[in-house]
């Protein structure tokens, strides 16, 4: 038996609200899909099982308002027997845990066969977000009508604790939770430096021209990929702080900062960025921004970055003395492209350039090894054709 | 269709898709004359994201060297009139 846990979404995330299951006791679920959406001080996520089996039975309802590590579903493994007792932690968890209960019609189980729904109803359903499988029907035949939509997205929307103002209310305070940790806790060193983006702003004009519109490249994805590259030279960078001490991490997940239109902001992973090519970096970036500001982030994105990245230079800043997220060791921070006069073979020429910031805890890392990142990344960045 | 009225239809398509991408933005105190990214706050990704949607619905093909000419709504409206060859 596997059991599906209130995951850790965020450096200060003490417990979160189900908002749904996304399956229901019986269905097969694999490593990676979706099985529940919680809701957390920043946003509604995704939460992915972490195991390929079958879910034996869940054990929050939706509502509940349960602390992180919480067994809320026991999932049987591939090749488990059926009968496996239910697990002591979480027959405690379930009895002891909801601190926050609203109150939520009960759902009927997954009717078998033809669902009678008709295609408005259908629609409706896929607007809101909703299985049709999962509600009780009151048309002729037990066939799902609109209202019955409706009212299942009314209970659903009321286990959502509070709207948009209270959401951006929670998001601040975790955001100051987040950063006064960070800031009590690390002990913060920063370096910058100026890179001349001369050769990366023609390459990507040129590597634009010949691309249809969908697939234009946005500049701030080199600088991603540049800091991804740059990581697996000096690895200390790419580490979470983990009982005193720094623990490298596997894959280079980069947190991009996304700043959201109501306020707040979120630096969810873009996963193995190293690995990916500019183009499906690109697409990963826009999918992500949209669903970031959508809120429908999924929690391997969440809890899964090994160092945030973030662009501040839109708005006409020029360098970025940043904050580490904890338990990140590390944060890199671009300035906007501005063009300054720059000494070349004892030349002055115009040359777009950026100011890069490295913010790194020296608890894990020095300042040499950090001129050695920096460096790094603007080496990359004067041959982008290998980006 | 008047040229009026085909003003009016590309502009309020053009706000459209601009509602759609900064949908908490209020569009009707926008200055047709100013750039929409500070209007609306808008970032690169929204920017690109609005460009591309406009040639989506506009079935035109904008180079990256004209996008400049899209930041305002005179700018989108001048462009999307004139006479396409």
């Amino acid at each position: 038996m596997a059991d599906f846990v209130m995951p850790t979404l965020g450096a200060d995330m003490t417990e979160g609200t189900l908002v749904q299951w996304k399956k229901q006791a019986g269905d097969r679920v694999t490593k990676g899909e979706i099985i529940a959406e919680v809701d957390t001080e920043k946003a509604a996520i995704e939460v992915e099982s972490h195991t390929t089996g079958t879910i034996e039975r869940l054990l929050t309802q939706p509502g509940d308002k349960v602390p992180v590590g919480t067994v809320m579903a026991v999932i049987r493994e591939d090749g488990q027997p059926t009968t496996a007792p239910i697990h002591e932690a979480a027959r405690r968890a379930a009895v002891t845990t909801p601190v926050h209960r609203v109150e939520v019609a009960p759902v009927s189980p997954p009717q078998t066969g033809r669902l009678r729904i008709s295609p408005a109803a259908r629609k409706l359903a896929a607007e809101r977000g909703l299985d049709p499988a999962h509600l009780q029907g009151t048309g002729p035949d037990g066939a799902i009508t609109l209202e019955d939509i409706e009212r299942a997205g009314a209970i659903t929307e009321v286990t959502k604790p509070g709207g948009v103002a209270d959401r951006q209310a929670r998001m601040r305070q975790t955001i100051a939770a987040a950063m006064a940790r960070s800031k009590r806790e690390i002990p913060h060193y920063y370096l910058s430096t100026t890179i001349d983006m001369g050769r990366a702003v023609t390459w990507l004009k040129q590597a634009n021209e010949a691309r249809p519109m969908t697939e234009r490249l946005l500049y701030g994805v080199l600088l991603i990929k540049a800091v991804a590259l740059a990581l697996r030279r000096v690895p200390e960078f790419n580490a979470l702080w983990k009982d005193g001490a720094a623990v490298r991490s596997e894959g280079i997940h980069i947190g991009a900062a996304i700043s959201l239109r109501q306020g707040g902001l979120v630096a969810p992973a873009l996963h193995d960025a190293d690995q990916l090519s500019l183009s499906d970096l690109m697409k990963t970036f826009q999918d992500l921004v949209k669903r970031a500001r959508a809120g429908s982030l999924r929690s391997s994105e969440m809890s899964d970055p090994t160092i945030t990245v973030t662009s501040l230079g839109e708005q006409g800043v020029e360098i970025v003395f940043g904050v580490i997220y904890p338990p990140q060791v590390a944060l890199v921070g671009f300035g906007k492209l501005v063009e300054r006069p720059w000494v070349t073979n004892g030349q002055v020429v115009p040359r777009p350039v950026v100011m890069v910031s490295l913010s790194a805890d020296h608890r894990a890392s020095d300042g040499h090894r950090g001129g050695v990142f920096l460096a790094e990344i603007d080496r990359l960045l004067q041959e982008p054709h290998i980006l | 269709m008047s040229n009026t009225e085909a003003l009016n239809n590309t502009r309020n398509l053009v706000l459209r898709l601009l509602n759609d991408i900064a949908p908490e933005a209020d569009l009707t105190s926008l200055r047709p004359d100013l750039s929409f990214r500070d209007q609306l706050d808008l970032d690169s990704m929204d920017f690109l994201n609005f460009v591309v949607a406009l040639h989506k619905e506009f079935q035109i093909e904008i180079p990256e060297s004209d996008y400049p000419q899209y930041m305002t709504l005179n700018g989108c409206l001048a462009q999307l009139s004139a006479p396409r060859s």
